[in-house]
This record gives C-alpha cells, sequence and structure tokens, in this order.
C-alpha cells in the first residue's frame, strides 16, 4: 500500500456517485448519472466531446456543485464544496489541461496549497525529499528545482500525478491524459497507472480513444449528450460496440478504399529547407511529390518538423532554401492568399489560434477567406448576407454542423463542428491540394468518421491530399502512402501494402 | 557648482522623499503579484493622510494618527477587494473610482472638519546615537523619522515573505495561474483580499508619511499623484521589492534635485522635473515586458470553472 505523506485518514475503499444531475443555462450536463469506482480498479469514463465527462469529475473535485444527488466515501454521503475538500478527502485530478504555474518550479507547485494556513514558512527541502522518495518509488526522474515550464509536456504529466500522490490522493482523476501524449509516454502513463491499481488506488480515466480504453480499463461507463448509455466490464467490450454506444448508432472504423488512380503531380517540394520557430532548421532538406488522388500521410513524433511541412506548403513559413511547386507552378513565398488562389486548401494544426476567429459567428467564419469574392460581397465591397447566409445553412445541413444557429459565436461550438466547419470552408473551394494537419485531434468519433470519409471522398475526385497526423491509426486507415519525418528531415517512405507497425515506430524514433 | 547642487542633504532629501512611494509601491506590488491592479491607490492614500492627520489635530497623539491611517487604509483596501475580487468588476474601472472616492472625500471631510490650513506636529527625527553623527552618512541614512526606516525595513521583509513563505508561494500562484492555485486548494478570494487590504494598510501609511510626518499639514490633493507614480513603479521595479526600492529612490533623487536646484536658483527650467513622472511611466512600460515576474493574471477577475 501507498503511502501517503499527508494524513493516516482511512482510504477511499470504494468512491459512489449516486442520480448526480447538473445543468447549465441551457444544457443538461449531467442527466441522474450512476458512478462508482473501487479501489484497485480503472473504471473509464467514455463519452464523446461534450457528453459530460468532464463536468462530472469536476463535481467530483468541488469544482463544481451537483443540483441533485449525491457523493458517497466508503458508504457515508460526503460533500465536497471545494478542491480542499476534495484534496483532504483524498481525491486528486489531472485536469485536461494542466494546473501548474508554469514560472514555478516542480517543488513550488507542489507546495502550493500543501499548507493553507499564511504564516507558515515554505519547506522546499522537505517537499523535495518527499518527491524523491516517490519518483524512486515509481521509477520516474523529476527534478524538484526545474521550473515547470522548461519540462515536456509528458513530464509535467509526471509530475501532476507526483503531486496528487504527495496529497495523499487514494483516488485519482485523468481528466484525457493521454490527449497530449505520444504513443511512447502513453505507454509509460499505462505503467504508472498499473503500479498505482496495483498499490490499491481507485482511479478514474477519461478518453476517447477507445484502444487505450481496452487497454487500461477494469470497467467502462459510457455518457452520452449527458446521460449514461451503460456500463460494461472490459472483458465484454469491443471497439466496435463501445463506439456504438458512444455516438449512438452504427460506426465504420474500417473504411473501404478504392484503389488508388494516381493522377499527374499536383504538389511538389524540391529540397525545401525551413527554420522552426526555435530557429534551427525544423524543416531540412525535404523532397516530396504527391500525385494528384493520392492521400500521402505524414508520420512523427510530434515537433519533428511536421508542423513547419504544412506551414510551408500552406504559405505561412518562409523557406530557406529549395522550391515548392503547385502544378508546375513554383510558389515558394507566395502569400496564403494567393496560396488559396492557386487552389490549396489548409487545415492546420491549431484549429482555435489558425483555423477560425474565435469570436466571429458561425457564418462569419465561413466566409473568412472568400469574403471579398463574389457571390459572397458585391465588386470586393459590401457583404452579401442572403448568399451567405445560404451557403452557411448549406454548409451546416452538408457537413452535420451541431450549432444552435448561423449566427452562433464559433467559439461555442464543440471542437469536433468548429473542425467540420474549417473542413466545409476548405473544400468548398474545391482545391487543388489539401493540407490536413491533425485534422481529427481532439474530435469525436462521430465527427472523425465523418471527416475521414470527407477526405476519402477528396481523394476521389482527383486531389492531391497530405495527411499530418500523430495519430497513427488514422495515418495507416487513409494513406496511400506514409513518410515518416525525424528531426525535419523524411526518414522514411512506406507504400500501404507494405505497412509495418514496429518498422513505423522504429522509424518515429529516429532508429533507421 | 555640481557640488552646489549634488551635496549630503541632497541624498537625505532623495531617502526621505522615496518613503510614501516605497510604502504605497510596496504593497502595491503584494496586491499586483496576487492579480490585482489596484489604481486607487492615490485615492487610499489621501484618506490615510487625511485621518492619520485628522487624529493627531484632534488628540495630538502621533500612535493614534498611525492607527487612523492603518485603519482606514484597510478599510480602502477591504472596499477594492470587494469591487474587484467579490463583484469581479473591471480593475482600472474600480480603481479610479477608489482613486476618486479618496479624493473627493479627503477633501469633503478636511473642508468640514478642519476648514483652515493648519500644521500638526509631526513624527520627529530618530537621532540613532554615534551612527547618527558619522559625518555626511549620518546625515544621509540616520537621520530620519521611525517612518522612513520602516519603509526600506519593508522592502527584504516583503522579498522575504514573496519568497519564502507559504502565503507568498499563494500570492505569487494566484497572480500566475489562478485557476491551478484553485485547484490545488488555495482560495484566490483569501489571498487576494488578504493582499489588497495589507495594500490598502500600506498606502494608509504612505499618506499618513506624508501628513504627520513629511510635510505635517493636510490640504486639497495632498499626494498630487504620488499615487499614480507608486503604480508605476512597481512595473519599473519589475514586480520585485527591491526593484521597487531602486525605482523609488531614483524618482526621489530627480525630485530631491529639483528642490535642490530651486533653492540654489541655478536656471533650469521647473518642466524638467514635472516630466519626470512620464519619463518614470515610460521606462516602467519598456521595462515591464521584461520582467519574468509579471503576474499573468494581473487585472482578469477569477471565476471557477
Ligand atoms: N461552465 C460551463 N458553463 C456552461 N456550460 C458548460 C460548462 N461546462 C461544461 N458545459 C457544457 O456541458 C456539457 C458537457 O461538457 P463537458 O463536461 O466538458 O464534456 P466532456 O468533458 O465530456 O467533453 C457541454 O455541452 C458543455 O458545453
Ligand atoms: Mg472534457
Amino acid at each position: 500500500m501507498a503511502e501517503t505523506v499527508l494524513t493516516n485518514k482511512r482510504r477511499i475503499e470504494l468512491l459512489e456517485m449516486r442520480g448526480i444531475v447538473k445543468r447549465f443555462p441551457g444544457v443538461l450536463a449531467c442527466d441522474q448519472i450512476d458512478f462508482t469506482v473501487k479501489s484497485g480498479e480503472v473504471h473509464t469514463l467514455l463519452g464523446e466531446n461534450g457528453a459530460g465527462k468532464s463536468t462530472l469529475m469536476k463535481m467530483l473535485y468541488g469544482l463544481y456543485q451537483p443540483d441533485e444527488g449525491e457523493i458517497r466515501i466508503n458508504g457515508k454521503v460526503a460533500s465536497i464544496r471545494s478542491p480542499q475538500e476534495a484534496i483532504q478527502s483524498g481525491i486528486g485530478m489531472i485536469h485536461q489541461h494542466f494546473m501548474f504555474v508554469p514560472s514555478l518550479t516542480v517543488a513550488e507547485n507542489v507546495a502550493l496549497g500543501l499548507k493553507t494556513s499564511f504564516g507558515s514558512m515554505l519547506d522546499l527541502k522537505e517537499i523535495s525529499k518527499g518527491l524523491s522518495a516517490l519518483s524512486d518509488r515509481y521509477n520516474l526522474k523529476i527534478d524538484p528545482d526545474i521550473p515547470i515550464w522548461q519540462l515536456a509536456v509528458g513530464e509535467q504529466q509526471r509530475v501532476e500525478i507526483l503531486r496528487a500522490i504527495y496529497k495523499g490522493a487514494d483516488l485519482l482523476i485523468l481528466d484525457e491524459p493521454t490527449a497530449v501524449l505520444t504513443p511512447q509516454e502513453v505507454d509509460d502513463l499505462f505503467r504508472i497507472l498499473n503500479q498505482m491499481r496495483q498499490d490499491g488506488h481507485a482511479l478514474i480515466f477519461i478518453s476517447h480513444k477507445l484502444h487505450e480504453v481496452l487497454a487500461i480499463s477494469n470497467r467502462i461507463t459510457v455518457l452520452r449528450d449527458g446521460a449514461q448509455v451503460g456500463m460494461i466490464d472490459v472483458e465484454e467490450a469491443t471497439k466496435q460496440n463501445l463506439a456504438e454506444m458512444m455516438v449512438g448508432r452504427p460506426v465504420v472504423l474500417q473504411y473501404d478504399i478504392p484503389p488508388l488512380e494516381r493522377g499527374s503531380v499536383r504538389l511538389e517540394l524540391n529540397q525545401v529547407s525551413a527554420r522552426s520557430n526555435r530557429g534551427n532548421l525544423g524543416l531540412n532538406d525535404v523532397s516530396l511529390s504527391v500525385y494528384g488522388g493520392e492521400i500521402v500521410g505524414v508520420a512523427g513524433v510530434s515537433g519533428n518538423g511536421q508542423q513547419e511541412l504544412a506551414q510551408v506548403i500552406a504559405g505561412l513559413r518562409p523557406i530557406e532554401a529549395g522550391t515548392i511547386t503547385v502544378n508546375g507552378q513554383n510558389i515558394s513565398g507566395k502569400s496564403p492568399e494567393k496560396m488559396n488562389s492557386l487552389g490549396v486548401s489548409y487545415i492546420p494544426e491549431e484549429r482555435m489560434v489558425d483555423g477560425v476567429i474565435k469570436e466571429f459567428t458561425v457564418a462569419e467564419n465561413l466566409i473568412l477567406q472568400d469574403h471579398w469574392r463574389e457571390p459572397f460581397a458585391n465588386n470586393g465591397l459590401m457583404l452579401n448576407f442572403n448568399v451567405i447566409q445560404d451557403a452557411c445553412r448549406q454548409a451546416i445541413k452538408d457537413y452535420e454542423i451541431k450549432t444552435p444557429s448561423t449566427e452562433t459565436p464559433i467559439k461555442s461550438l464543440s471542437g469536433g463542428n468548429i473542425q467540420k466547419l474549417v473542413l466545409a470552408r476548405e473544400l468548398a473551394r474545391n482545391p487543388q491540394v489539401l493540407i490536413a494537419a491533425q485534422p481529427t485531434r481532439g474530435v469525436d468519433i462521430g465527427a472523425s468518421e465523418y471527416i475521414h470519409q470527407r477526405i476519402l471522398a477528396e481523394r476521389e475526385t482527383g486531389t492531391a491530399i497530405l495527411l499530418i497526423s500523430e495519430d497513427l491509426d488514422e495515418i495507416r486507415a487513409l494513406s496511400d502512402r506514409i513518410i515518416v519525418m525525424f528531426e525535419g528531415r523524411i526518414v522514411g517512405i512506406v507504400e500501404r501494402k507494405d505497412v509495418n507497425i514496429q518498422a513505423l515506430g522504429a522509424m518515429m524514433a529516429g532508429v533507421h | 557648482m555640481i557640488g552646489n547642487i549634488i551635496t549630503a542633504s541632497v541624498f537625505a532629501s532623495m531617502i526621505r522623499l522615496a518613503t510614501p512611494y516605497l510604502f504605497a509601491a510596496l504593497g502595491e506590488t503584494l496586491g499586483q503579484r496576487s492579480g490585482v491592479l489596484n489604481l486607487g491607490l492615490d485615492g487610499m492614500m489621501l484618506m490615510g493622510a487625511f485621518f492619520a492627520f485628522y487624529a493627531v489635530f484632534i488628540t495630538g497623539s502621533l500612535i493614534l494618527g498611525l492607527i487612523a491611517a492603518i485603519i482606514v487604509g484597510g478599510l480602502m483596501g477591504l472596499a477594492m477587494a470587494f469591487i474587484s475580487v467579490t463583484l469581479k468588476a473591471e480593475q482600472g474601472i474600480s480603481g479610479i473610482g477608489i482613486f476618486l472616492f479618496g479624493l473627493g472625500m479627503s477633501e469633503l471631510l478636511f473642508q468640514q472638519w478642519i476648514g483652515t490650513p493648519t500644521t500638526v506636529s509631526g513624527i520627529p527625527d530618530v537621532y540613532i546615537p554615534i551612527l547618527s553623527d558619522i559625518p555626511v552618512i549620518g546625515h544621509i541614512f540616520f537621520n530620519h523619522n521611525i517612518l522612513v526606516y520602516v519603509a526600506f525595513a519593508l522592502v527584504p521583509i516583503m522579498t522575504l515573505v514573496l519568497n519564502k513563505t507559504n502565503f507568498g508561494l499563494m500570492v505569487r500562484a494566484v497572480g500566475q495561474n489562478p485557476e491551478a492555485a484553485d485547484a490545488m486548494g488555495v482560495s484566490v478570494t483569501k489571498v487576494r483580499y488578504t493582499t489588497l487590504i495589507i495594500g490598502g494598510i500600506l498606502a494608509g501609511l504612505a499618506g499618513a508619511s506624508l501628513s504627520i510626518a513629511q510635510i505635517n499639514v493636510f490640504q486639497q490633493n495632498l499626494t498630487a499623484g504620488q499615487g499614480f507614480i507608486a503604480v508605476a513603479l512597481v512595473y519599473f521595479g519589475g514586480w520585485k521589492p527591491r526593484g521597487v526600492m531602486l525605482g523609488a529612490l531614483l524618482f526621489s533623487f530627480v525630485n530631491a534635485l529639483q528642490l535642490q536646484i530651486s533653492v540654489v536658483g541655478v536656471n533650469i527650467p521647473s518642466e524638467f522635473s514635472a516630466m519626470a513622472p512620464y519619463i518614470i511611466t515610460l521606462l516602467a512600460l519598456v521595462f515591464a515586458s521584461k520582467s519574468r515576474e509579471k503576474p499573468d493574471a494581473l487585472t482578469k477577475p477569477f471565476e471557477r470553472g
């Protein structure tokens, strides 16, 4: 049993949430949810974005108060009115967005909230000692004196976990912990979680990635639109039935892809180099051709030049050397606007930053790039509202975008729906070349499936498609060819029929 | 010539003039490190200055004067906290409201309760055996009233509190990332109320250091914008007590020099010193963007969820 540093209180053996209801203005976020978790098990909460997973857990952590229902710890009713009370009851939470003060050190971040009396002196030495004991136990290397911002995301997450354990969490909530991790880091995380489970911790794992859920869970509860769809043991669960429970209809997980009909070269990169934001050559001597009707997948661990690759093609990043041609026309150094008119469409990685303007409405975002063109504008001056409204309503219908109206600010839509809107806008121009960077990251299964189908349909019409993704499953499911990037270079090219997952993994790690 | 101007007296006045800035700006530093910009500082100083003066005027007790400044300053801080933390009002606007209230109220009460300009006998300079007798040095450093020493002692104390105590850690965390602090069980509200009340108390003392120690009078708008300069000094000092002290010294050196110049009768336009606050403010903004200690959540009200 893991001893907790703080107290000798009774461990959480059983936590029950009964009939939990939570309403937000206009939304029933949780509708009569029953959820229990025991010491020594991983109970997964599975559901699409907006299903109510985070809301349910925030009530357990004292960030929200339930409108109805009760929480019991070891059979006794508990009221958890603040995170402080949750921590005192032995509940810890790893949030979707890490809860750190980036400028403070690891030890300081752990010390935060440990003693809330105003008079006491900081004892960082003691905390460092406790932390190193814990990091030995879980076989994690952590330097307590390093500022958080200097740590990689995976390391930050480990600090979050250690901090929760240090603070005496018997029950740990992990809200989409794998969303930010590479496959290797996910393996590391699961190793830690397995050890915690053996140590008798109760774990709540939140995800919408099915293979992860199947790999780590004992039990799985599925939520959809705030309601509880069901609870099953992992032995009875399959990707197919889980996906169906999540989405509420049968979901295609394997696509039928018609044979490749290669057209002519649409996009060609010739020995292209570009600097990354850090100033080094993020893209180093990359040559690549993408043919019409072909999907080329770009695999790699994040930060190995994929983003720079997408940005140079989209005209968002200057190139240092080499040439880029679209349909034989040299486009190196052209503006994004010019790229658009040459038929290059770009689905950016950071859709909230580069893809949409958060404060603008759905309609405004839809015409973001074409606002000055007929038929949206007359003579490039006055916006033509009726035409815009019609186009917008059509896109909402075609792309199954869930939005209350065309005048809703885009920021209140879910990630999947925003991505569908970006897709609708980018595909409306019948692109010659489509760059899709992480098109389904943070997007739920139903919407992902839809986006994949759209990309495949685009392939059918002869568009040359470059698909950049950290999700190997996605790359494998869609690509005709896969290129692997490592440290800014292309280190391997594999045809669809020759794909071998181990070999891909090795190339991604730079072993080749 | 230069020797006539830059004398030991100039340095002594520099130290003396820096005192109200130090009190006010150190309090403001604490508040800003917790994420609250208090633009009402000048109004708080005026209220502190008036009540300290009034208490001494009525009772003749300097202690009561200081206590009055502390209470009134604390209450002003509480008001600022209520408006900006509990009601989550826009901090810039609520600060200006507090300033206007302090400006108007102190003048009104002065007209009602005292009426004509008078002086009180203020806090005397402390004679420190031996130290005060050292030539030059003694004159510059060891010939001041007690509030001057308190203000300078607050610099290391504030540094210690911010960096070495749990409270300081909470303040820094709440100013940088209140969501994280809240999730770790720190009450953002409590921390911000505390820093603002302490800031108010120090602003009250800043006012008292003018009205019952430095000039020993009260008049309408006695502070003449010193509170606003104190806010700029926080930026100038990069949110660090020592930086704030350097800024306060630099600024009051310019002031002291200007006084001396007018005494000696050198022909330098008085606009020169009138420009100083603006130059300081501009410098402050240049430096501010470079400081690592700048609180990310400055001016942002916190709401859970
Ligand atoms: N603070 C809030 N105010 C209003 N609505 C909210 C708030 N938090 C969540 N919601 C809504 O509640 C629903 C559930 O959200 P959430 O629990 O975050 O879903 P999940 O974590 O499963 O993706 C969504 O419709 C979301 O828009
Ligand atoms: Mg969530």
